[in-house]
């Protein structure tokens, strides 16, 4: 699935698919994902062509919903460029989720504590903490994975739900909310919300760090040391230690970047969104970052690219479902169907490549 | 008196809470036997709590509700089957995109089909069966419901009898630990990968509609709330093995069992009661730990295999 594997296949392939093939693939898992979710749309007694309009060109067709995509699309963006550092290396971090958790509570911590501090301090300081969090969060794994050889993919998984029955104690215990008495944390100071890009919307700067995480994210891989000791321990590990390459700390520090960047998310979403910690702060944001990660190819334009799309879906559903009537879980399953039909068709590709060869 | 009491009624709820975990670890335990990770398992357990109730909704019997289940589990199996046995995709990211599908594809269709109703749909569950009812003791402890007993009487000890003494868990075992070598001696892989894969599909959908069907007698959006991540943990902690993941599911399902009665009697804990609920979850981390480099993965999992 690497960039390499691609090249090899190109490399080998004389009669096989042509270049020209490569960028319709994206366009053709869309096609292929919306005849196969066609059905349900009739099943929801609506029309596909009427609803795929409702869904991805509507949804653009009006300021405050454009808007809307790119709200949706920032901590997703963010999620998808957390994942890709811990997957470029080869570091299978599943615990994006938790970890996200983990820069909620510390956002939601300082945006009470620093009251009466001014945004400029207590923005950053939130930043920071919410990175910090979700770092140490992703330690142990990643400790675990280079000192014992632990599987990080079973590790960061089940710390994932240990991460929600701390949000869970805290919500119900000391932090729940004393004037309403919901299992919310008490709202964060006004100088601890992000800023709004544009006024009488939801977008806030966190799109923007989105967008610079994402530029990172390409600098990071493709023009310096540490990005290419990851992506040679992603392409094989004994072959990089082989090369030299110290595949132990590249590991760790990737794991550990991709965790921060995970509590990033955390953090944007209680100062720009919610200004709580709420128990559903994130309807799995971590877990759709491993699949926006995944559509992206591992690379930022890609993962950016991939996150617009799902904020579209996620807006477009929102729309198709008050203006048809068709569940609003279609949206889910769009992105899920997408995911599915992309990977079987890149390695479809591969696979009549290796076969052209013998 | 009281203390007997209360642990009785503790024991029983133990096994009926083990139910569904055990169903769907044992599913799962075939799967990563046979070299898959199948993390579709969340999706897979809601999937057939839906279709398990709707089903059942629809014609009116438990049974067919069931074997709608056990069918659609299987489906989702031969999907995850198609990915990463067939076209050998990543195994972590293809479980998770069929836990998103079949999640969404749940929702959507219950949405559709009970959208518009003012009081949440609900069926006559299944009842509970009491082979000593009136006897004390035995009577409460013993009283659980036909699926339970299946499980832990038939289910635990077939599966166990399946893989360790039969040519067909050796094959199982085999593809999941070296499968050029199960291939060179004549083993389908491929085959031998999807039957698990379908076979632990179904069982994970069962554990699911034991919940809707038999626990609930209803449909709801946290009805598994991620149990399918329980039994992730269970078959790593139960060592790959049906008898000690049985084993686990019971400590498991302990824990929960009495983190559920201590909540219900008010008594005023120092500590959170989710500390109950994380407990399986570290406990199972400090196992990998300490087994350390020696932790019995089958060796072929999360490896896709290729004929060259």
């Amino acid at each position: 699935m690497s960039s390499l594997g691609l090249k090899l296949g190109l490399r080998i392939e004389k009669t096989g698919a042509p270049l020209w093939v490569r960028p319709l693939i994206p366009a053709l898992a869309l096609l292929g994902t919306f005849i196969l979710t066609s059905g349900l749309i009739v099943w929801g007694k609506a029309n596909p062509l009427e609803t795929y309009y409702y869904f991805l060109i509507a949804p653009l067709s009006s300021r405050v919903s454009t808007l809307e995509v790119l709200v949706k699309a920032t901590p997703l963006i963010l999620a998808g460029v957390a994942v890709t550092f811990a997957f470029a290396a080869g570091y299978y971090n599943i615990g994006a989720e938790g970890q996200l958790y983990a820069g909620a509570i510390v956002a939601a911590w300082l945006g009470v504590a620093l009251r009466g501090l001014p945004g400029m301090v207590v923005i950053p300081l939130m930043l920071a903490g919410g990175f910090l969090a979700g770092m140490l969060w992703a330690l142990t794994p990643a400790l675990l994975k280079v000192k014992l050889a632990v599987d990080e993919v079973v590790t960061t998984l089940l710390l994932n739900s240990v991460m929600l029955f701390i949000v869970s104690a805290l919500l119900n215990g000391p932090w729940r909310d004393p004037i309403s008495n919901w299992p919310q944390s008490p709202e964060i100071a006004a100088a601890a919300h992000l800023p709004k890009l544009i006024a009488r919307s939801r977008l806030h700067v966190g799109f923007l760090i989105a967008l610079l995480v994402a530029f990172l994210l390409w600098f990071v891989l493709r023009r310096t040391a540490l990005g290419l000791r990851m992506r040679a321990v992603g392409l094989g590990r004994e072959a990089a230690r082989f090369a030299g390459v110290p595949v132990e700390r590249t590991v760790l520090t990737a794991a550990l970047i991709s965790g921060g960047l995970a509590g990033l998310v955390g953090v944007i979403e209680v100062a720009g969104i919610q200004f709580h910690l709420i128990g559903d702060l994130s309807p799995g944001y971590g877990y759709t970052g491993i699949i926006i990660a995944t559509l992206g190819g591992l690379n930022a334009a890609g993962v950016t690219a991939a996150a617009l799309l799902f904020g579209l879906i996620d807006t477009g559903a929102q729309t198709v479902s008050r203006a048809l009537g068709v569940p609003v879980y279609l949206g889910e399953v769009t992105q899920a169907t997408l995911l599915l039909v992309t990977l079987g068709m890149l390695l479809l590709q591969q696979y009549r490549i290796r076969r052209a060869r013998s | 008196m009281e203390l007997e009491n209360f642990l009785v009624t503790l024991m029983a709820a133990t096994v009926r809470v083990a139910t569904p975990l055990l169903l769907a670890a044992i599913g799962e335990t075939y799967a990563e036997r046979a070299g898959v990770l199948n993390l579709g398992i969340e999706g897979t357990m809601f999937f057939g709590a839906f279709v398990g109730f709707f089903v059942a909704d629809m014609t009116g019997s438990l049974w067919i509700g069931l074997g709608g289940a056990l069918l659609s589990g299987a489906l989702a199996g031969l999907l995850m089957a198609l990915l990463t046995v067939r076209l050998g995709v990543n195994q972590h990211v293809s479980g998770l995109g069929i836990t998103l599908l079949l999640t969404g594809l749940s929702l959507f269709a219950f949405r559709l089909q009970y959208g518009g109703r003012a009081t949440p749909p609900s069926i006559e569950p299944f009842p509970q069966v009491s082979p000593f009812a009136g006897v004390p003791i035995l009577g409460t402890l013993l009283e659980q419901y036909l699926l339970t007993y299946l499980t832990f009487l038939l289910l635990v000890p077939l599966a166990w009898w399946l893989l360790y003494r039969t040519s067909f868990g050796l094959k199982v075992r085999a593809v999941g630990e070296n499968p050029e070598a199960a291939d060179a001696a004549g083993v389908n892989v491929f085959r031998i990968r999807t039957i698990a894969l379908a076979a632990g599909g179904a069982l994970m959908a069962a554990g699911g509609a034991f919940l809707s069907l038999a626990q609930l007698g209803a449909f709801t959006h946290g009805i598994v709330s991620g149990r399918g991540w329980v039994a992730i943990a269970l078959v790593i902690f139960g060592n790959w093995d049906p008898l000690k993941v049985t084993l686990g599911s019971l400590i498991f399902g302990g824990t929960f069992a009495l983190q559920l009665r201590l909540q219900a009697m008010g008594l005023q804990l120092p500590i959170p009661y989710e500390t109950f609920l994380a407990l399986p979850y570290l406990v199972t981390i400090v196992a990998l730990v300490l087994a350390g480099r020696n932790a019995s993965y089958p060796a072929a999992l999360l490896k896709p295999y290729r004929r060259e």
